[in-house]
């Protein structure tokens, strides 16, 4: 007699704290002694604050110089390509989703086109452009936002598409024209209020992606967070160490952030 | 017994308004090589309350969505107090709508969504919360004026989204098959509520429905709609009485289709004599519509066999089949309760019926069931 497989039914909470438990400890272990090591004193053994304790040193400005500028140019980075995704996907989705809804599709393919190509054949493709973008907006760090805005937008896309699905979007913006609203007063009173966790979501995952994103910086020769951690690390891999703990560190309140956005949203 | 709405018994004259003239004038609207509204001609009184019925696709919700400028139409005028506003955008036109689908704003309160129309038209805050309130209190939902939109039933959100509409005194309210999502003892509650309200603010009305029973209960005139075209439009006894064509005749109502003869402007049926509504046509076979309530069952008359019976509360409704095999609704009282298998003689009571040319050896006698 053949047993029968059950579809769609539920793990036990036993089998489902085994799976946490599991995926937990893979992540969790080179999280943990990424922590171990940066406390490590040499590779004598024993342990030290020295690490730690030197960022804050009055030489560590000077010493890390070039870490703290990349990560201002990491900040600006994310702060243009989140401005890039408001300012640009946005709209479009919403124009889309509005008056153009046959173009959902085609959309959405182009959006998605970006998680398929791998980050080395975008650079190859990306080079020959920026020196076009080199010639009409210089060569500042932050025009590497024009390239990263394509790396985001498949997640930034399903964040703000899954929030325009749960919202009858086109009902409550012809209700709000019939009550005498302008286009951009129905964006702004109905639309953008009522899609908050959608964009919040997409803003956040976009921060998170540029934060940790190296290929493109490197091979475009621009600084960012990713690559002077690769440089510093060849001269201090303890600071490297402590900088890539802090750098996860913030992208996982990030994450958090957006499961907590995700389940207020579930919930009402 | 219907369910009890509460309302307010009296109406703040914040929210009276004097009703537009309304006029569609060879209104054309296509989608692709589609034509959702054929050269519409319409015309609306100042107050008046006129409904559009017709089945689904017929082009009644395009009709109203052109009246409100959410559809740009390809050809024709739509004039509101003469005014032709065919260009003018929904949101300068000045009409109040309320939609099928739930459409108050999630964020906000019922409140604050009956005060959205009056912030768009500047009005003072103090103002503007006075007039929301008694818009609120008009359908009955004063206390419920810091709710959200989740915390309120179907039939309330209805409510406020009227409130919503009529706070601003438009010239003209539309009602987008507002009652169709509410369950069966709302609907005709908030229908009944809608009518009062409208008819105390006197504002002219249009209300696109495909319930023949809502249009029929709520609409001075209606007007009944088929691929893109008005078939007719009246009161709800004339359309019922007198249907001009057999489309209205059979979507308006319960009709029997029987086979006849038409002669010198007279329609056979089963030797019997009957007027023909509607314009002459030439003689030869049609099929005639046959009121359930204009055939009778009697003790001598068309011999028949009863199918089945149904009550139906305040009557009874019974299908019966004919000796050429031919089937029909009679609709009686209470107190005649024919059993399947009976015999019985029918009568029909001479009113006039519409009818349709029919092929000579075209399928006979049917029931049709709206």
């Amino acid at each position: 007699m053949s047993a029968q497989v059950k579809l769609g039914t539920e793990p036990s909470a036993v089998t489902r704290w085994i799976i946490l438990g599991v995926v937990g400890v893979i992540f969790a272990i080179p999280i943990i002694a990424l922590l171990q090591f940066s406390f490590r004193d040499g590779l004598g053994g024993g342990y030290t604050l020295d690490h730690w304790a030197g960022l804050f040193d009055a030489d560590a400005a000077r010493t890390y110089r070039g870490l703290f500028q990349a990560i201002g140019n990491s900040v600006l980075l994310a702060i243009v390509t989140v401005a890039i995704v408001l300012v640009i996907l946005l709209p479009t989705m919403i124009l889309v989703h509005l008056q153009f809804p046959r173009l959902k599709r085609v959309l959405e393919f182009i959006c998605i086109i970006p998680i398929t190509v791998p980050a080395i054949v975008l650079v190859v493709g990306l080079a020959p452009v920026y020196s076009v973008v080199v010639k009409i907006f210089g060569s500042g760090v932050w025009t590497l936002a024009f390239a990263y805005g394509i790396t985001v937008l498949p997640y930034a896309y399903r964040a703000i598409q899954s929030n325009l699905d749960a919202v009858p979007v086109v009902t409550l913006s012809e209700a709000a024209r019939s009550l005498g609203a302008g286009w951009l007063t129905v964006l702004r009173l109905v639309l953008l209020p009522n899609l908050r966790r959608g964009v919040l979501a997409a803003a956040f995952i976009s921060v998170a992606v540029v934060l940790g994103e190296f290929t493109i910086a490197s091979l475009l020769n621009r600084v960012n967070l990713q690559t002077a951690l690769l440089q510093v690390g060849q001269s201090d891999p303890w600071v490297a160490a402590i900088f890539a703990l802090l750098a996860l560190t913030f992208a996982f309140v990030l994450l958090l952030l957006i499961g907590r956005l995700a389940r207020n949203r579930n919930n009402s | 017994m219907t369910s009890s709405i509460p309302i307010a018994t009296t109406i703040a004259s914040s929210l009276t308004t004097e009703g537009a003239t309304v006029e569609l004038i060879g209104v054309v609207k296509d989608y692709g090589s589609h034509r959702a509204l054929n050269s519409i001609d319409l015309t609306i009184k100042p107050g008046e309350f006129v409904a559009l019925l017709g089945p689904s696709g017929c082009g009644k919700t395009t009709a109203l969505r052109a009246l409100s400028g959410l559809e740009l139409v390809n050809g024709g005028q739509i004039l509101i107090d003469g005014v032709d506003v065919a260009a003018v955008p929904t949101n300068k036109r000045d009409i109040g709508m309320v939609f099928q689908s739930y459409s108050l704003f999630p964020h906000m309160t019922s409140l604050e969504n009956v005060e959205f129309g009056l912030r768009m038209r500047k009005v003072p805050a103090d103002e503007r919360r006075t007039r929301a309130l008694e818009a609120l209190d008009m359908v009955g939902l004063g206390t419920f004026a810091e709710r959200f939109a989740h915390q309120l039933s179907g039939g309330q959100q209805q409510r406020v989204a009227l409130a919503r509409a009529l706070v601003t005194r438009p010239r003209v309210l539309l009602l987008d098959e507002p009652l169709s999502a509410l369950d069966a003892k709302v609907r005709v509650s908030l229908r009944d509520q809608i009518r009062r309200i409208q008819t105390e603010l006197g504002i002219t009305t249009v209300f696109v429905t495909h319930d023949q029973e809502e249009a029929l209960a709520v609409a001075d005139r209606v007007a009944v709609m088929k691929d893109g075209v008005i078939e007719q439009i009246g009161t709800p006894e004339e359309l019922y009485t007198t249907p001009a064509t057999p489309f209205v005749a059979d979507f308006v109502g319960l009709s029997n289709r029987v086979s006849a003869e038409l002669s010198s402007g007279k329609v056979l049926v089963h030797g019997k004599e009957l007027d023909l509504l509607g314009a002459p046509q030439a003689d030869g076979p049609v099929t005639a519509y046959i009121r359930p309530e204009d055939v009778a069952i009697e003790s001598t008359g068309i011999p028949a066999t009863v199918v089945a019976s149904s009550f139906l509360g305040s009557l009874r409704r019974t299908q019966v089949v004919l000796a050429d095999g031919s089937l029909l609704s009679i609709q009686h009282d209470v107190d005649t309760r024919p059993l399947p298998g009976d015999a019985v003689f029918l009568r029909l009571k001479g009113a006039p019926v519409s009818a349709v040319p029919r092929a000579v050896n075209a399928p006979v006698a049917e029931v049709a069931v709206p």
